[in-house]
């Protein structure tokens, strides 16, 4: 059976790629979608509460809710996408270098990445924002390198399993050079799991940047990122509850959405990993 | 067993010196004058030369990196910028207060993690069994920051039953450890779950069956320790989502922890203080994971100390 009949037989990542679907839907579409502009202020009609007019309601600046929310799926998945870009490349540069190298130039890298790998979650990426400063850009790149050491480790892995099976070394021995071994044999035989590991990286990614947002150290007002939203609905959480739960739904489904997806692809593309928690 | 521990302990110490020259470097990245940046721009030139002196910025990297190495190991972690106090009595007030949160989380999270998952896997493809999994994926997906404010709603506005924020009694404690461990319980129950699934499938399950031991008995006595293992790794692991957790939840609830002083050290730009704290919950976090490795041997026999 192959990987895309075994992912639709699972009814939960089905569920998954439909929210993913329609997440990526709202990013594209946002400004035919929104009915308002999300930046629209009407002061008289602050905090006014869900209804006809603000399906959502209206925030502390009397800007409509649901268009920030959807206006805020740009934002969220710009940050996915780009730091798992940026966590698999800097990954599978440093994990093929190490494993290739081998000797103390592998021996150091690695050390360097268990330091990294030393810093309690969220502490690793408030140390880099704290550093480069706060906004969407900065956030982007905290939230990447926090997710190149494990990449580095899945690449490194394979790279040192593959260096002694016969047919890399036939090929090293005819002289391949190390970017057509990596393209004709290393890459093929990790990218299922990196694409696995790059789905679930984006459920994590996007709680990250929600998280950095909300402390106010990643992206800055007045963008519509989810995370600022629930932070901005915390401070009149007791008169008006909805401006900051209902900014945190959206981060909770878009998580939920692409923890679903990476579950149903490590089962369908890693059959080894089946039916593990 | 002492020396296994003295062995590990000389291990964490390049680690640790590594985050602290990771922490240092990214702070000298810093695109700017940081000095110019913490007094505002309203600061004379003499107060700018002073701290830049004070802390040492017109030397090289390397020496500074050395200086503060060498001053840390006699206990001394520097001045913090914004108190001018001790960064050592700034952490010490802090420190208990997360201690008392993420033992508190901890605690939740293997209790009610380990139940759940335990009855998950007694009982697969239950109802139960439905429910908790459903459970753990949104467990796993809700933002801790948001699920504390909605916990905040529900029984703090809506039932008044808790208090809002703060600490100082059993009451307060209640609403950020459970916001704290609800992400861990998740983790805890499906890991309990696979595992116990394992557990129950080997042979020497069935023979403690098979010589009519109760169920209870065989579960206890044979499947669970064995469990344990995979369960207790993952808890060392949890214990780094818990420090990280506990910056949001403190923040949440203004809970006076380490966390949201580091928080409040990110704003007022005091890197004196964010070295430290960051220095500190690295250092709880081997020493947790130190403690893990440790208790292997005590469930497992087999697991030497020789290590």
């Amino acid at each position: 059976m192959n990987a895309w009949a075994r992912f639709r037989r699972n009814r939960l990542a089905l569920v998954g790629l439909v929210l993913v679907v329609v997440l990526a839907g709202s990013a594209a579409l946002a400004p035919w979608l929104a009915p308002y502009d999300p930046a629209r202020q009407s002061l008289v009609e602050k905090r006014t509460k869900p209804g006809a007019k603000y399906v959502l309601g209206a925030d502390e600046f009397g800007r409509d809710i649901l268009s920030r929310v959807i206006y805020g799926s740009r934002v969220a998945l710009l940050v996915g996408v780009l730091s798992a870009l940026i966590a698999v490349v800097g990954g599978l540069l440093l994990g093929t270098v190490a494993g290739f190298a081998g000797g103390w130039l592998d021996a150091v890298m690695m050390r360097g990445i268990e330091i990294l790998l030393a810093f309690p979650y969220l502490l690793l990426a408030l140390a880099i924002v704290a550093a480069l400063g706060t906004g969407a850009l900065n956030t982007t790149i905290a939230v990447g390198i926090w997710g190149v050491p494990a990449v580095t480790r899945i690449v490194r892995a394979s790279v040192l399993a593959l260096r002694e099976t016969e047919y890399v070394g036939a090929a090293r021995a005819l002289g391949a050079p190390v970017t057509a071994l990596l393209r004709r044999h290393i890459l093929p035989n990790i990218v299922p799991s990196l694409i696995v590991y790059a789905t679930l990286f984006m459920a994590n990614a996007i709680l990250l940047e929600a998280a950095l947002s909300f402390l106010g150290l990643g992206v800055q007002p007045p963008t519509a990122s989810w995370g600022l939203m629930v932070s901005t609905g915390r401070d009149v959480l007791l008169v008006a509850p909805h401006v900051a739960t209902v900014p945190g739904l959206a981060i909770m489904v878009a998580v939920l959405a692409f923890n679903l997806v990476g579950d149903g692809l490590r089962d369908a593309l890693d059959p080894r990993l089946r039916g593990s928690a | 067993m002492l020396t296994f521990i003295v062995r590990r302990l000389l291990l964490a110490v390049p680690v640790l010196l590594g985050v602290v020259f990771v922490v240092m470097l990214t702070v000298d990245l810093l695109p700017g004058d940081a000095v110019s940046l913490m007094l505002g721009e309203h600061a004379t030139k003499d107060a700018v030369a002073k701290l830049r002196d004070h802390l040492g910025l017109d030397k090289p990297f390397v020496v500074r990196y050395l200086e503060y190495v060498a001053r840390v190991a006699r206990g001394d972690l520097g001045r913090s910028i914004q108190q001018n106090r001790p960064v050592a009595a700034e952490l010490a007030d802090a420190w208990p207060a997360t201690l008392e949160l993420t033992v508190a989380a901890l605690l939740i999270a293997t209790v009610a993690g380990i139940a759940a998952g335990v009855a998950s896997a007694v009982w697969p493809n239950s109802f139960f069994d439905a429910v908790a999994r459903l459970g753990s994926l949104f467990g796993l997906s809700m933002p801790i920051f948001w699920t504390g404010l909605v916990l905040i709603v529900v029984f703090s506005l809506w039932l008044n039953w808790l208090p809002v924020g703060g600490a100082g009694s059993l009451n307060h404690l209640v609403l950020p450890a459970v916001t704290l461990a609800l992400p861990s319980v998740a983790m805890v129950s499906r890991m309990t779950r696979s595992a116990v699934l394992d557990v129950l499938r080997e042979d020497y399950v069935r023979t403690a069956r098979a010589k009519g031991l109760g169920e209870l008995w065989v579960l206890g006595r044979h499947a669970l320790r064995n469990a344990f293992i995979p369960i207790l790794t993952l808890l060392g692991l949890q214990s780094g989502q818990l420090m990280g957790g506990a910056v949001l939840t403190e923040t949440v609830f203004a809970w006076p922890g380490l966390g949201r002083l580091m928080v409040k050290a990110i704003f007022a730009r005091d890197y004196v203080l964010l070295q430290g704290a960051v220095l500190l919950f690295a250092l709880a976090f081997v020493i947790v994971n130190l403690l893990v490795d440790l208790s292997y041997g005590l469930l497992d026999p087999r697991i030497g100390r020789q290590g």
